[in-house]
């Protein structure tokens, strides 16, 4: 930069020089932006953000962000994440992923996340299926979606990871829209915000395997009513609305998993001097 | 010197105590080879059980000797079983013979009879009857006072252990005390030709501690600060004891929700800057190896320590065998250089889990240590472990460097490693293949690049004199590794004792292979016999497949569940050493 | 009418009170049209449809220009700006962006056209209504003025437009099965 008016790094700079590998209309774009506009706007330092992820296309995310970034294996973000967040609680550490990563393969890492509450922000850009190996159903695709490993669909119920994550005891839980850049951004600060495990989940339209998709963006709308932290009424809200409710749709107070580190009261001697007669 | 020969005495002594649940066997056990341990001997106390999480039968097996001693005996002295319910269960691992005593309490009926040896000595305990008229008092003390008695413990040592263990519980203390006192009083005229030889040393500053413990001391001793794991037998002692003596340093353990997580939230706070471990058995190994690829490929330090027992599947948790060698070695998909060790006794589970960490971090690799449940569960007297070098030291990015590559292509392979929270050095570790900056690539140049890198690292760390135990010298060898080590060494030296020459050599580093040092250590060898506890006989395999040995080869390897006996390999050898 | 306009300045845009704010405003338009219309361009070049990408570049360029001509208006009025910075603001989303999901990688420069011209007209549309609004007189000046740009720029891209060939029917046939990357 020519001219450092301020030492904090502007939303472009938390984007890399490496270019995505999405599709050129994939929702995942916007994302991107979204991610890098909420750093900016909290004003974060990019050595202190960690961007963790597993496999699928949104899990491309870490190497698009100027962060410190993990691209491990399918499905353990949430992990990785959680080992990272215990063991040093000064960094801002956010999982992103997919639905498949998410809410298939790494299923039970992300209900223990949610029970766990560690001071963690989760992304999923949901596009109800699975890009990268060309077009499966993923746990939130609609049952009767056609496709050639389920011809006809899986004839399965959606998942329905809001509603779980409230259940699972996620401290924040919202939805946002790709193409709403800013409301997205906006989501996203505040999730990494509040304390504990923060989930958002992203409607990102898959424009090669979803093209109906594009209708997303006249179907989202802001959430009508304000943010609640009942997570009863939050629960009852999300199972009765038809998935395009925009917002942050719950906000909970409970106290996030962090163990005390880093201050030793006992030294080796001390442990060793259990084992001697 | 008075007291050099006295033939009514052992240099060893084994002991079974058994019972049903609630009967204590194994606070008697513990406490027994405890005041052993205080009067100046050395010992060891297994554990055996069946499948029931309370009640059901249980045998504590301990042996006592007046010098260090590496596992149990190929038969035991005393059994006292404070009842006979399905104790024929533990007829393999209880062998009994015209040497031995069995001692059990009339009001319990007979013995069942696969138990008892031909010509096995009988004595009656009224054990039940003995603690009746103690308030508050127990067959188990009965029996400890009266077997402390036989072997000649002396009282104050024996009582000493009593209030070690039972601490504050004053009137348990006393009950027990009474109890001891009783079982010694009816043994006050019982012949015994199991008498321990008067000990020699003292036990003070001796060390009474489980290859589990052993193990989780050695990497917080190497740095370890951060341990995720979920509860696995035979680990969870492990994992156990460190939970609150991590707290105590400054770190922490979290129970994750399956193994798949245990280790991916180890790698994460490697990533992080903390040395990390995880411990499990070959079941939670199975689920992790996709994930060893992952700190392969990310080039992140993490342990993960395997408490072997028999596989495959579920197999039996509770029962030792070296089975998980293959996987340990084999089991990472891609070329996935790694790094392979295996402590050799209770003792060397503390320096070589100290030594994995080292060898993680210097390396920046994963480290499998395969322990076994037959070292993480036994209780052994040792002496004082000496202070080891091993430290993780783990090669760190200057913050603020200029075109910092995370994955630079360096001579040894290894590349300073940033810490997120250093500025100037935002990178992605990456399970993708990719270049020198981390950015994933699929171009075979990067590939080789990389994949000869990872394999450069395991070259760049000179892994010292611990990377075998060798022992003795001898045209005949035994080649061995792990748990097996303890009952190898005892064969070698009854061998010895019938003027047969033979050498020891126990792998510690399995992998990377070192076919150059373990041809160095086989010099002038002409016969080597592999000992193992597999069905397969993987490490014979293995030692084939990756070792160009002069000497003829002979594969000893026998399944899990029965420990190995010294008795068996010292006839093996015996058989094999015949020209 | 979208639900969630991503045009829509939002409730809690800032307001425009002064001709500073206006030209703040316009100077973060420009910003953030530049840098999508760059990404754009890189997600084509990425996709190799290196036509739409030049494009892309092309009126990234454009808007570049633009932005830096506002920034040495707002800077002899005594108003810095680093570059990027007025987007640090909440609700500061430029009106001159599209959602990313018209793209594809088999586009037509006709469709990139197409994109830029929807993004005029929305920027004339916002700056014309601010022209005809209440806003103090020397606002609604400059309103005007940058509303006879904006017009200007639509003017060009129908224009260009005009001279190119409508894409065929099957502009986004392919052939071959999609890859599979992981």
């Amino acid at each position: 930069m020519n001219a450092p008016v301020t030492t904090l790094p502007s939303a472009k700079d938390f984007k890399s020089d490496t270019k995505p590998v999405w599709c050129p209309g994939c929702g995942d774009h916007g994302v991107l932006t979204s991610l890098a506009r909420a750093l900016a706007d909290l004003t974060c330092r990019r050595e202190e953000v960690a961007i963790v992820s597993g496999i699928g296309c949104s899990s491309r995310m870490p190497a698009y962000t100027n962060c410190y970034g993990f691209h491990g294996v399918h499905g353990r973000a949430l992990a990785v994440a959680t080992g990272l967040k215990v063991s040093r609680p000064d960094l801002t550490v956010i999982a992103t992923g997919g639905d498949g990563d998410g809410y298939s393969i790494g299923g039970n890492h992300f209900l223990h996340a949610c029970r766990r509450n560690v001071d963690l922000t989760y992304i999923v850009m949901d596009n109800h299926v699975y890009g990268m190996t060309k077009g499966q159903s993923s746990p939130t695709t609609e049952p009767d979606w056609d496709n050639a490993l389920t011809p006809g669909g899986t004839g399965l119920r959606p998942f329905q990871p809001l509603v779980i994550a409230l259940a699972s005891g996620a401290n924040f839980v919202g939805r946002a829209f790709s193409g709403d850049v800013i409301g997205t951004a906006h989501i996203i600060a505040e999730a990494v915000k509040s304390p504990g495990f923060s989930f958002v989940e992203i409607l990102s339209p898959c424009i090669t395997f979803r093209p109906e998709q594009r209708d997303w963006k006249e179907l989202a709308r802001p959430s009508p009513v304000p943010v609640t932290n009942d997570a009863a009424r939050a629960a009852r809200r999300i199972m009765t609305d038809d998935g395009f409710n925009i917002g942050i749709l719950y906000a909970g107070n409970r106290k996030p998993y962090q163990p005390e580190i880093g201050r030793a009261q006992r030294s080796l001697q001390d442990l060793a001097r259990e084992f001697a007669l | 010197m008075a007291l050099a020969a006295r033939p009514e005495t052992s240099p060893t002594v084994s002991i079974a105590m058994t019972g049903s649940g609630g009967s204590g066997v194994m606070t008697a056990g513990n406490m027994l080879l405890e005041a052993a341990a205080l009067a100046g001997y050395y010992g060891l106390m297994s554990r055996t059980s069946g499948p029931q999480i309370r009640g059901g039968e249980a045998a504590a097996l301990i042996r006592l000797a007046g010098d260090p001693i590496d596992g149990h005996d190929d038969r035991f002295d005393l059994l006292i079983s404070i009842d006979w319910l399905n104790l024929e269960r533990f007829a393999d691992e209880i062998p009994l013979d015209g040497e031995s005593i069995a001692i059990g309490d009339p009001s319990q009926g007979e013995p069942p009879a696969a138990m008892i040896g031909p010509g096995t000595k009988r004595l009656a305990l009224p054990m039940k009857d003995l603690a009746k008229k103690i308030p508050g008092g127990r067959a188990n003390m009965i029996a400890l006072g009266y077997v402390a008695s036989l072997i000649g413990l002396p009282n104050d040592a024996v009582a000493e252990a009593v209030r070690h263990t039972l601490g504050t519980e004053g009137g348990r203390v006393t009950a027990s005390l009474a109890g001891i006192e009783a079982g010694r009083l009816a043994a006050a005229n019982v012949p015994c030709p199991h008498k321990l030889a008067p000990s020699r040393g003292r036990g003070a500053g001796r060390w009474l501690i489980t290859g589990n413990e052993a193990a989780g001391y050695g990497a917080l001793k190497g740095g370890v600060r951060f341990v995720a794991a979920y509860p696995i037998t035979p680990a969870t002692e492990l994992l156990e004891w460190m939970s609150p003596a991590l707290s105590g340093l400054g770190g922490v353990l979290v129970q994750a929700e399956d193994e798949l997580a245990s280790i991916n939230m180890a790698i994460g706070a490697s990533y992080g800057g903390t040395p990390a471990l995880t411990a499990t058995s070959g079941p939670g190994l199975a689920l992790m190896t996709e994930s060893l690829g992952l700190a392969v490929a990310a080039e992140v330090p993490i342990v993960v320590v395997d408490v072997m027992r028999c596989g495959p599947s579920t197999g039996i948790p509770t029962k030792s065998e070296q089975s998980d060698l293959n996987l340990a070695l084999y089991g990472v998909h891609g070329d996935a250089p790694h790094v392979v060790v295996a402590p050799n006794s209770v003792a060397d589970c503390l320096a070589t889990t100290q030594w994995a960490v080292h060898l993680a971090e210097a390396m920046q690799v994963p480290v499998v240590v395969l322990s076994d449940q037959s070292m993480g569960q036994t209780r052994m007297v040792i002496d004082p472990p000496r202070d080891e070098e091993f430290a993780g030291k783990r090669a760190v990015a200057a913050a603020n460097g200029q075109d910092y590559r995370r994955y630079a292509l360096t001579p040894s392979g290894v590349s300073p490693m940033a810490i997120p929270g250093a500025p100037g050095l935002m990178y992605t570790a990456d399970g993708l293949e990719h270049n020198e900056r981390g950015t994933p690539s699929s171009q075979a140049k990067d590939h080789i690049a990389q994949l000869d890198k990872r394999q450069r690292k395991l070259g760049s760390v000179d892994f010292g004199p611990h990377w075998a135990e060798i022992e003795g010298d001898g045209e005949i060898a035994v080649l061995t590794w792990g748990s097996c080590t303890g009952p190898v060494r005892e064969a070698i030296a009854r061998a010895r004792d019938d003027g047969i020459a033979v050498k020891l050599v126990s792998l510690r580093l399995l992998s990377p292979p070192h076919p150059d040092r373990l041809a160095a250590a086989l010099k002038g060898v002409k016969r080597a016999l592999v000992v193992e506890q597999t069905h397969s006989g993987q490490f014979y395999r293995y030692l084939r497949a990756e070792h160009a040995l002069a000497a003829e080869l002979r594969a000893m390897h026998c399944p899990g569940a029965q420990p190995m006996r010294p008795g068996d390999i010292y006839r093996e050898l015996v058989e094999w050493s015949r020209p | 009418m979208t639900a969630v306009d991503p045009g829509d300045p939002g409730a809690d845009a800032p307001a425009i009170s002064t001709v500073e704010d206006l030209l703040a405003r316009a100077y973060a338009m420009e910003i953030e049209a530049t840098e999508r219309y760059a990404e754009f361009a890189a997600q084509l070049e990425l996709h190799s449809n290196v036509d739409v990408a030049d494009l892309f570049r092309k009126l990234a360029g454009a808007e570049r220009k633009h932005a830096e001509a506002l920034a040495r208006d707002l800077a002899e009025r005594g108003v810095a700006v680093a570059p990027g910075a007025a987007l640090a603001a909440p609700g500061a989303e430029g009106l001159e962006t599209t959602l990313g999901d018209a793209l594809h990688y088999l586009m037509t420069p006709y469709h990139a056209l197409q994109i830029a011209l929807r993004n005029e007209l929305r920027a004339f549309a916002f700056f014309s209504n601010l022209s005809h609004s209440a806003a103090p007189d020397d606002i609604r000046r400059l309103a005007s003025e940058f509303a006879q740009e904006e017009k200007l720029h639509v003017e060009l891209v129908r224009e260009l437009l005009a001279r190119l060939p409508k894409p065929e029917e099957d502009w986004a046939y392919d052939p071959d099965e999609p890859r599979m990357p992981d």
